[in-house]
This record gives C-alpha cells, sequence and structure tokens, in this order.
C-alpha cells in the first residue's frame, strides 16, 4: 500500500495535525493536572474527600448504572427489531430513536420539568400514584430525575453501536437457527449475542462515559447540592464559587473525572482492537 | 418496500411482536412523552407573544451566536477532521496510535471539565491566553472562545465519519490521477474529495447540530455577556428555568425553537447528503 509521495508534504500534514492534537486534546489534559495540583496535595485530597463531592460521586454512579442498564436493555431490543424484521415505519422508527443525540441536553432537561416539575401535566398522575402506594416519589429536582434525564441523553448511545454491525451480518443465520425449531432466547444467545457482543460493550462504553459526564440536562433538574448534584455540578459549584481555592478544588475534582475519562478510552481502544480482530477472521 | 401491502414480511425468526413492544413503549417513556411536554408547553403562549419572544434583541443575539459559531466550528472541523483522518490512514509515525486512540477523548471528557479548562487556558490567567492577549486577540469571554469549545467538542465527528470511508478508498486512483498529471490539489479536489463528500457531510452535521445545542462547554468561556453578545441560545433556556422569575412558556418557545432549527439543518443535509452519494454512485 505504500506510495512514493512527497515526504515534506508528508511531514506538513502530519506536523499540522499533531500541532493541533497537541494543542486541543493533550493540552488541556495536562492543563486540568497542572491546576489541579499547584496549590498542594493537601488542598486536592480534602477537595476529593469533601463530603459534596462524596455525595456527587455516589449520584454520578447511581444514574450511570441505571443508564447503562436501561440503554442496554433498550440497544438489544431495538437492534434486534430493526435488523432482523422488515416492516412499515422502520425507518421513521430508527430516525426517532436518534433523537436524543442532536437535541441540545438543555432540552432534555426541560422536557421533564414540563411533564414531571410543579405544573407538568403528568404531575397529578404521579401524585395519585403516591398516594395510593403511599410513597413519596419526586421525578424531578431529586435523584431519580438525575437517573431520567441521564437515560435521555445517552438513550441512542448503545443502539446506534449495535444496529450497523448486525446490519452487516445479515440475518441468514437466525433464520437458519429458526427454521430449525431453534427459540428466540437460543437463537440471541448463540448466534446473535456472540455477533453483537463488542459493539455491545462499545456503546455501554460511550453510554457510560456521557452518563458521568453529562452537565446541562442534569444542571436543569437537579437544585439540591449534597443531595442531588453529580460531579460536574459539583465542579460547576466550585468554579462558580470564584475564590482561588475552590476553583483549584474544582480541577482537582475534575482530574478524577479526566481519571475516569482516560479509563473510558483506554477501554474504548481495547474493546475496538478485539472486535476489529474478530471480524477480520 | 413500498410496494408490498402487507405491513411486514412474514419472518421466521421469533420476537417482533416482544421487541417491537419493548422498544416502542421504552421510546415513548422516556423520549418523546417528555419531548411532546415540550411542544405542548410551548403551545401555550399565543402567536403574538412567540414573535414578540423570538424578535427580542438578546433573544435574536443569542440564536446568531449560537449557530454562527457552530457553523465556524464545525468548518474547522471539517478542515482538521479531514486532515487528521487522511494522517491516521495514509501515514506512519510515532504516536500514531495515541493520537488514534484519543480522538474521542472530547466525547469521554465531561463538557464541565472540558469548559472550565479551557476557559483557564484561553483567559489572561492562562499561558496561551497571554500569549493570545499580547497579539491582541482576547480569546476566553468572547465568540472566540465560543468557537473553540465548540471545535473541541465536534472534533471526533469529521475524523470518525471521513477515516472508515479512506481507509477503503484505495491509493491506486490517486497514483493514477497524478500520474496523468494532475496537481495534488487537483487530485484532491476531484479525486478524493468527492468520495469523502458523504460522510464528511454527515460529521458536518454532527458537528454543527452538537454545537448549536452545546451547553457545559461553552458557558464558562462564553463569559455570557448580552453586551458582547456572547450569550448561547442553551444558556438563555437555562436562565428561564433558575432565575427568580421563572418562565417555562418561553423557555419552551426557545426550545422548540432551537429544535426546529436543527431538525431543519439535519433535513437539508440528508438531502444534499443522499445527492453527493448518489453522484459517487453513478
Amino acid at each position: 500500500m505504500k506510495k512514493q509521495s512527497n515526504p515534506i508534504v508528508k511531514w506538513i500534514l502530519i506536523g499540522t495535525s499533531a500541532a493541533f492534537f497537541l494543542l486541543m486534546l493533550v493540552l488541556p489534559l495536562f492543563e486540568v493536572l497542572y491546576r489541579s495540583l499547584k496549590d498542594g496535595w493537601e488542598l486536592f485530597s480534602s477537595a476529593l474527600t469533601a463530603e459534596y463531592t462524596l455525595s456527587a460521586l455516589k449520584v454520578t454512579l447511581i444514574a450511570t448504572v441505571f443508564a447503562l442498564a436501561v440503554n442496554t436493555l433498550f440497544g438489544i431490543m431495538a437492534s434486534w427489531l430493526l435488523t432482523k424484521f422488515d416492516f412499515r415505519g422502520k425507518n421513521i422508527l430508527s430516525a426517532l430513536i436518534d433523537i436524543p443525540f442532536s437535541i441540545s441536553p438543555v432540552i432534555a432537561g426541560l422536557a421533564y420539568i414540563m411533564t414531571f416539575g410543579r405544573s407538568g401535566w403528568a404531575t397529578p398522575l404521579l401524585n395519585q400514584i403516591n398516594e395510593l402506594l403511599g410513597t413519596d416519589l419526586s421525578l424531578v429536582f431529586s435523584v431519580p430525575g438525575v437517573v431520567l434525564v441521564t437515560i435521555f441523553v445517552t438513550f441512542p448511545f448503545i443502539s446506534r453501536e449495535t444496529i450497523p454491525l448486525l446490519n452487516t451480518i445479515g440475518r441468514d443465520e437466525e433464520i437458519a437457527a429458526a427454521q430449525m425449531g431453534a427459540s428466540g432466547l437460543v437463537i440471541f444467545r448463540d448466534i446473535t449475542f456472540p455477533h453483537m457482543k463488542w459493539g455491545l460493550l462499545y456503546g455501554m462504553i460511550l453510554c457510560a462515559a456521557r452518563a458521568f459526564g453529562e452537565f446541562g440536562a442534569v444542571y436543569a433538574v437537579s437544585k439540591a447540592r449534597g443531595k442531588t448534584f453529580t460531579l460536574p455540578l459539583e465542579i460547576d459549584a466550585l468554579y462558580m464559587a470564584g475564590s482561588a481555592d475552590s476553583i483549584t478544588q474544582a480541577f482537582a475534582v475534575s482530574s478524577l473525572l479526566v481519571c475516569m475519562a482516560v479509563i473510558m478510552l483506554v477501554l474504548k481502544n481495547i474493546v475496538e482492537y478485539h472486535g476489529k480482530k474478530k471480524n477480520a477472521i | 418496500m413500498g410496494k408490498a401491502r402487507v405491513t411486514r414480511k412474514k419472518s421466521v425468526i421469533p420476537g417482533f411482536g416482544l421487541t417491537l413492544g419493548v422498544t416502542v413503549a421504552m421510546l415513548s417513556l422516556f423520549v418523546l412523552i417528555p419531548l411532546a411536554s415540550v411542544l405542548a408547553y410551548s403551545f401555550r403562549l399565543s402567536g403574538q407573544e412567540f414573535i414578540r419572544l423570538m424578535t427580542r434583541p438578546n433573544v435574536v443575539q443569542a440564536f446568531a451566536t449560537s449557530i454562527g459559531c457552530a457553523l465556524a466550528a464545525a468548518l474547522i472541523n471539517c478542515l482538521f477532521g479531514t486532515l487528521l483522518a487522511w494522517v491516521l490512514v495514509r501515514y506512519d509515525f510515532p504516536g500514531k496510535r495515541l493520537m488514534d486512540g484519543m480522538i474521542e477523548l472530547p466525547f469521554a471528557l465531561p463538557t464541565a471539565v472540558a469548559g472550565i479548562t479551557l476557559t483557564k487556558m484561553y483567559s489572561n490567567n492562562g499561558f496561551l491566553g497571554r500569549a493570545l492577549e499580547s497579539v491582541g486577540i482576547q480569546a476566553a469571554y468572547s465568540k472566540l472562545g465560543i468557537v473553540i469549545a465548540m471545535v473541541f467538542i465536534g472534533i471526533p465527528f469529521v475524523t470518525r465519519a471521513v477515516q472508515p470511508v479512506l481507509e477503503k478508498l484505495s491509493p491506486f486512483y490517486e497514483e493514477a490521477s497524478m500520474m496523468l498529471g494532475a496537481s495534488r490539489l487537483r487530485t484532491f479536489c476531484s479525486v478524493i474529495l468527492p468520495e469523502i463528500a458523504p460522510a464528511l457531510l454527515t460529521g458536518f452535521g454532527l458537528a454543527l447540530a452538537r454545537g448549536i445545542g452545546e451547553y457545559g462547554s461553552v458557558i464558562y468561556i462564553s463569559g455570557n455577556s448580552e453586551k458582547n453578545g456572547t450569550q448561547v441560545v442553551s444558556y438563555i433556556i437555562m436562565q428561564k428555568l433558575n432565575s427568580g422569575n421563572v418562565d417555562y412558556e418561553g423557555a419552551a418557545a426557545l426550545a422548540l425553537m432551537l429544535l426546529i432549527i436543527s431538525f431543519a439543518m439535519l433535513f437539508v443535509l440528508n438531502i444534499v447528503q443522499h445527492a453527493a452519494s448518489r453522484r459517487t454512485n453513478a
């Protein structure tokens, strides 16, 4: 595949993209680490062990786990439906699934406020359910609200990866298995799942990364620091407090999220590598 | 598909009913019904009120800022995204794997973290900001800052759309073109560009849509000043949810407008893309 290209052009192109890459992607990471540690270790560790931070970490993890669980179930169901069957309205359905991908996260938060907020149309219904069950569930300005908006913004992340993958593989094997009398569950377990495994994992990694980092949507439906704040909101609160110390603390909490982001990137590359190897065979 | 009168071809694979039911139910519960509430809410405003809201100077300015900066950022990303994809596909150099592996960083890094970090880098207490200021450019708290943040979050869209197309494109075409005496630029414009055009448009559209609605990475570096025209639409919507006098109808109306603009753009891009892919297939 090697061709004799002009080495000067080659190195100019590599140099330009390397400069862009270093400036836009690498430098910001070092900036976070530098700013979080520049005032000493004590401030850094105090920021990470603060009560607010730990509570925010807990809410973040809850939202991420729920988003992963719901979207994985949805991803599997939707990709089975959209790749194994032809039916009217299929294109519309797959376009609707992608909606959260192209709208502002702020609108996601807004949508839940307008549904379940104080003057939302579903609020009387929810109150009735609460009365009936004797519960006090609230779907905005609460942890369940944070979970719901997180699910919204990450909704298409998994199906987007698995549907194209299953489409390229086709459905011949499933048809053969079904004709030989295999049940749906067996077909899924023994044929479809092994094919979609790496795509599913890849989507789950992207979903998790977006879930723990979501800001705009969660910001709209979460107002109680120390109760419903996630890590990005805690960073915002520290940064907006404005003192030199609190800004350093904001970067300290950020460095935690940077670590999580880097872990996700490493996992993504491992999964991608395995997925490619498998497809090559 | 349109020819068949039956709703669906009989399939021997089981599970149609179950997966259809679960997919539609989950999609409606988590996405469609909440979104429909925004529509319903925004219709509480009368037509006159709607127009008065949309023509307010700060609203017009915010839409201009959001769309203008997102356009600029998406174009910059087309240039550098294609360059990155090209370099990653066609050349070998030290650090290539690292570069390839880090392209998705803007997806993985929380937007609030990106926002405060870029702000500190480009404001006058960061060395980049100071360097730019010494040549008379104010990066943070200006429209340039908004563009920088939008470029950051949009990098993976174009690169990852173009990369697989370039991988499949055999270098023989370029060689043939060059052997026939075409210049590098001519070869790029008339051999490579038509091939990658549909993918480039997809990446452009995704980056544009993301930029127009972006909140977290933009609000710190923009400074949100009405005077400097650095308020974005998402910021104004959020303001209507947060300030002392909450204005849900206004927020819903702005959201509706933002939705209409995003969908109109995606629709137009889809048509253009369709035309572009037909040209290359012919």
